[in-house]
């Protein structure tokens, strides 16, 4: 067991974390960034972005190694102990104790994924879960798509497929024309956003764009062969190769429960300073509420002047953030899921991945605990990551519950966290 | 393939290009399924990101891990199930 310590210690190396970690090592001070991906720039500025086009992603990572922040990648955290400032960390083959004088989360956001008939088919993937495998190097030219899900990212999905040259059939938005048109109209006054939505118009030319519209089934024999969607009030199906389908994205909030951090609509509760509920321990970007790339700079920036005391530079940023935080709920708004979208499952549907439980079993049970308890619903290797925000969805339950580790650890990490 | 790397996937050598995932890998090498689930189901990769564990495979040996969390290296031995 090696022991570590540094002044300020992130856990998530994405846009909040990368940002928070600068503005601390640009004052000298010693700034640790930890991520359990390969390499920085969690869920947006991966590999491929890093020397191309997106200015900001090189931006960002060229101020991080200027200022030679530390970063610790393919390291997950897997527990904490805020009593002594010290959190426990695992890379393929070994684990340390690292220690803080104050912890910034950075963890950021997963995809919803909602359960249909067929999605547990290979080819079924995430929206941005499909992008990302793509970005590390998979083949997708020439290869028949399909895009579906909620949200903006589909767009931004669909045109970066597109962009790869892939066959983007269609993608299908599950809001209808009605509620994006309200949103739509709220557009002016985000200029960014809107020259954003330009720019991607021109690269989704000849996508069809469905709205009201979503997977009604996957269809194959031990692959995705076809997708049937419903459109309104009529059914559409095709054959295709990948389906990439993702319902928007939930916050990473376990590790902040298991340090006993409060949480507030499911997000991490912060103050103005980007102070959680425990003392010494900072939060910023999506884990404190889905907004964006720009709000989790923003936050991430905040929260790094905040870790080192300097209030006045914070509170410049103040009224940039309200202003993404206002966009962000009139986002979340116009995408908010439909009533149908929980009655996609039949009975023979498996909701819980890991364990194989289906929707039969799961739906007559009292709550979440319950259902963990005689199904095993959750209790598998992503423990509830993926089944539980369903399981949320489809039947209402409250399925936190996050108890260390979080994530699955080898027994000896587990055993040298105890020893030492 | 400038700057490439060998792997064997099940066996077979695949050519990758330097700074792909094993996951991206496989779905280079038209490998059906990554792993069985545990009522013997085929699946792949969903989230591409270290969350959903659908894409665990034995890598040089070490079962269970999440092949779009990492890089092929020269002479990687993956094997799926
Ligand atoms: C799959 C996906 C694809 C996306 N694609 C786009 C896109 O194309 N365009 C766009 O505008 N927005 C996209 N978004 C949204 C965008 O990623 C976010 O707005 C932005 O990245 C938020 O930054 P963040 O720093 O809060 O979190 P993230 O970028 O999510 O970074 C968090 C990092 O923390 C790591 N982490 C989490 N828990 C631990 C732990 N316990 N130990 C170690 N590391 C940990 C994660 O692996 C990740 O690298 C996408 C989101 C997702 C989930
Ligand atoms: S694809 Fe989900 S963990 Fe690798």
């Amino acid at each position: 067991m090696t022991g570590i310590e540094r002044e300020v210690v992130i856990v998530g190396a994405g846009p909040a974390g990368i940002s928070a970690a600068c503005v601390v090592a640009e004052t000298g001070r010693s700034a640790l960034l930890i991520d359990d991906n390969p390499s920085p720039g969690g869920q947006i500025w991966r590999e491929q972005d890093r020397h191309g086009s997106d200015w900001q992603a090189s931006h960002w990572l060229r101020r991080m190694h200027l200022y030679r922040v530390d970063v610790m990648s393919g390291a997950t955290v897997i527990d904490g102990d805020p009593g002594r400032r010290a959190i426990v960390c695992e890379t393929a083959n070994s684990v340390s104790t690292i220690r803080y004088k104050k912890l910034i989360l950075a963890t950021g956001a997963r995809e919803l994924f909602l359960p249909f008939p067929g999605w547990t088919l290979p080819n079924v993937m995430g929206a941005g879960g499909l992008q990302a495998l793509v970005k590390s190097g998979m083949p997708i030219s020439g290869k028949r798509v399909v895009v579906a899900g909620s949200g903006p990212l589909l767009l931004a999905v669909g045109a970066y497929l597109k962009g790869q040259g892939a066959r983007v059939l269609a993608i299908a938005e599950q809001a209808s024309w009605s509620r994006l048109a309200r949103f739509g109209l709220g557009l002016p006054k985000q200029p960014y956003k809107l020259a954003e939505t330009w720019q991607l118009k021109r690269a989704l030319f000849r996508v069809p764009y469905r709205a009201g519209a979503w997977v009604e089934a996957a269809l194959g024999g031990t692959v995705l062969e076809r997708v049937r969607l419903r459109v309104s009030h009529r059914y559409w199906e095709a054959p295709c190769d990948y389906l990439a389908v993702g319902y928007g994205l939930v916050p990473n909030i376990e590790l902040a429960v298991s340090l006993g951090c409060q949480l507030s609509g499911g997000c991490v509760q912060v103050d103005s300073m980007q102070q959680t509920s425990v003392p010494d321990i900072l939060c910023a970007g999506e884990t404190t509420g889905i907004g964006g790339v720009e709000l989790a700079l923003m936050e991430g920036r905040i929260a790094g002047f905040s870790a080192i005391g300097d209030r006045l530079n914070a509170q410049w940023l103040f009224s940039d953030r309200e202003r993404f935080r206002r966009f962000a709920r009139r986002l979340q708004k116009a995408f908010t899921l439909r009533e149908e979208l929980r009655h996609l499952p039949s009975e023979e549907t498996l909701v819980c991945r890991c364990e194989d439980v289906s929707y039969r079993r799961i739906a007559p049970m009292s709550g979440w605990r319950a259902a963990k308890l005689h199904t095993r619903c959750g209790m598998g290797p992503c423990q509830g990551r993926v089944c539980g925000p369903a399981a949320e969805f489809l039947f209402g339950w409250n399925c936190q519950s996050a108890r260390p580790p979080v994530f699955p650890a080898r027994i000896d990490s587990l055993i040298e966290h105890v020893d030492k | 393939m400038a700057d490439s790397v060998w792997i064997s996937i099940d066996e077979l050598p695949v050519e990758v290009e330097h700074g792909t995932t094993v996951a991206a890998a496989i779905l280079k090498s038209d490998t059906a399924g990554f792993r069985r689930s545990v009522t013997g189901k085929w699946r792949g990769p969903v989230c591409g990101m270290g969350i959903c564990f659908e894409c665990r495979v034995t890598i040089n040996g070490q079962p269970h891990r999440r092949s779009c969390l990492v890089y092929c290296e020269s002479g990687m031995m993956v094997r799926t199930k």
